[in-house]
């Protein structure tokens, strides 16, 4: 049975990849996803050896022929997106591919072509494979590719016998989050000691509520604030999710991620490092993340 | 003058710059929190909110009297948001995007216009200095529509100060088009710089000068400063590691108040920004 834990943290910044970078070290037999594909970062501590790449293609977006165009304005009108300027060219930016121009155009002079959004990636790294992808600088359609590397993910440990994903998640609560925590087996919430982390973790743990999935809440550099590093907890367990520990602040994450390393491979005696360690245990003992996959709604984010 | 401040990766201080700025400015400002996924400056200006207002966006809604079940609605949407069944349409509408295509197909005239919350609007002051959020729906997957709607709110005549969400993709475009210049925050480690490049070449799909803040700019490397200089993309301004600073925030206290010497050099970035636009307009 394949278990997947997901990193979010709602507040970007607060150590999601970095984390996850150290957890991969840590586990055994697992497949890593990085499904911050807008702005993905785990490849520079994983160094990952691109073995497949394959054209994400997302939505498709009107282009007006203007040989056959009549300039009879019907398609300015019925766009709702702006899209169309006076002299009839299409703003790629604002084109959000409904194609309602294209099929109502009366001269039927506007074309739809498919738009390659981004590219995806099954490559191999010191800690197994992994699967990553890069979404084309302002394209839309995030939460498909999230969705998509995630399948992927999945498809690569159901074949070649993995039981575990660690997957990287994206910051905010919008369209790739959604896409990112359907599905997961738990979630692991990293937090940092400020009145944003906080603020943006309830509203991330408001979205997991409604997924129904457990969640695991880890306080990194929470010696910056400790009375907001107790606040966090005191909120996590009200929301029926489990504590699984504090991680020192520790500059030897920023040199670790200069040398492309995870913290563990560079500073192993760190305290971040043994801490992280436990933390780690903790996840692996979470009722959760068994082995045989049993799911218990009453752990959920409640 | 609108700036917006974005960056790529989260967390290097975009909301630490935005409000500061914004603080040191005062009057005829007024600030834009169009991170709706995660609004957090007001963590920040404790504004005094006068007005809330829900926003909603369009979907379809079928009258099933008039409703032929000739499905001409559900050809039309691109998204999936309309499925005939026998000769019942179907409507999820979580995943309409408002293209309002169905309503215009339909020959019976059964779709019908209903609405799906986005999220709110607040409206309100910190001391002189307006202040405008989007607040998202939790649940809510569309971003764009109701960040397009806080950026109504700008600013004609003084500054518009824009918090941008993080990333490079559609909610960050959004936020960021059209303004007069974008202020990208960075850290000088390589996931911070990696991010940069990618927010950069954001912005020169959208034309817009830009300058580069480096936070934290003791905890890293040169790589950052190495590609600002190849690119030919001025930095602004860097801020050390400071642990007062750092703490501060932590409680939400703005640099500014702890340290108010912190208030000229906000308002000398803010010169520096009026000379890269009026003086030309290019990226020096």
């Amino acid at each position: 049975m394949i278990r997947e834990l997901v990193v979010v943290s709602g507040k970007g910044g607060t150590g999601k990849t970095s984390i996850t970078a150290a957890f991969a070290c840590l586990a055994q037999n697992g497949v890593l996803c990085d499904a911050d594909v807008d702005a993905a970062d785990l490849h520079l501590l994983m160094a990952p050896l691109v073995r497949k790449k394959t054209d994400f293609l997302g939505g498709c977006q009107a282009e007006i022929r203007l040989d056959d165009c009549i300039g009879c304005g019907k398609c300015r009108d019925l766009c709702h997106f702006d899209a169309i300027s006076k002299d009839y060219v299409v703003d790629p930016i604002s084109c959000e591919g409904c194609g309602v121009c294209v099929d109502l155009c009366p001269e039927q002079a506007i074309d739809f072509p498919v738009k390659k959004c981004g590219e995806w990636f099954i490559s191999d790294t010191r800690y197994g494979p992994m699967v990553h992808a890069r979404l084309g600088i302002a394209e839309e359609n995030s939460g498909k590719l999230v969705s998509l590397v995630r399948q992927e993910t999945r498809k690569l440990a159901e074949d070649r016998g993995y039981e575990l994903i660690l997957t990287d998640g994206p910051p905010g609560i919008g369209c790739p989050v959604i896409a990112s925590i359907g599905g997961a087996t738990a979630l692991a919430i990293i937090v940092e000691p400020t009145v944003s982390g906080l603020h943006d973790m309830q509203r991330v743990a408001e979205l997991a509520a409604h997924f129904k999935v457990p969640g695991l809440v880890c306080v990194n550099k929470f010696d910056l604030n400790l009375a907001m590093t107790e606040k966090i907890e005191a909120y996590g367990l009200t929301r029926n999710m489990q504590l699984l520990g504090r991680i020192p602040f520790d500059p030897a994450f920023i040199k670790a991620m200069i040398e492309g390393k995870n913290i563990l491979e560079h500073a192993p005696e760190s305290p971040a490092a043994v801490a992280i360690g436990e933390i780690w245990q903790k996840v692996l003992s979470f009722p959760a993340m068994n082995s045989m996959g049993i799911r218990n709604f009453s752990a959920t984010i409640q | 003058m609108i700036i917006s401040i974005a960056s790529g990766k989260g967390g290097t201080g975009k909301t630490t710059v935005a409000t500061n700025l914004a603080l040191s400015l005062g009057s005829h400002t007024r600030f834009l929190d169009c991170d709706v996924e995660e609004p957090n400056a007001h963590l920040f200006l404790a504004p005094e909110l006068i007005e809330t207002e829900a926003v909603h966006t369009a979907i379809p809604v079928i009258d099933n009297q008039l409703c032929t079940g000739c499905k001409k609605c559900s050809e039309i949407c691109r998204f999936r948001a309309l499925t005939v069944v026998g000769k019942k349409v179907l409507v999820f509408p979580e995943l309409c995007h408002s293209c309002g295509g169905c309503m215009v197909v339909c020959p019976e005239g059964a779709v019908q216009s209903g609405e799906r919350q986005l999220g709110t609007i607040d409206m309100g002051y910190c001391a002189e200095l307006g202040f405008v959020q989007g607040r998202l729906r939790v649940g809510e997957a569309m971003s764009p529509p109701l960040i397009k709607k806080v950026r109504t709110h700008q600013n004609s005549k003084g500054i518009t100060i824009i918090d941008a969400p993080p990333g490079t993709s559609c909610p960050v475009i959004a936020a960021m088009k059209g303004s007069d210049f974008v202020v990208l925050v960075t850290e000088p480690t390589p996931f911070g710089l990696h991010d940069l490049q990618l927010a950069v070449e954001a912005v020169k799909v959208l034309g817009i000068p830009s300058g580069v803040i480096i936070n934290r700019s003791d905890m890293g490397d040169d790589g950052v400063l190495d590609y600002a200089k190849q690119e030919g993309v001025p930095v602004l301004l860097t801020i050390p590691f400071d642990r007062k600073i750092a703490e501060a925030y932590s409680c939400g206290t703005p640099i500014v108040e702890i340290m108010p010497e912190w208030r000229e050099v906000f308002r000398a970035l803010y010169r520096r920004i009026e000379d890269l636009v009026h003086g030309g307009g290019q990226i020096q």
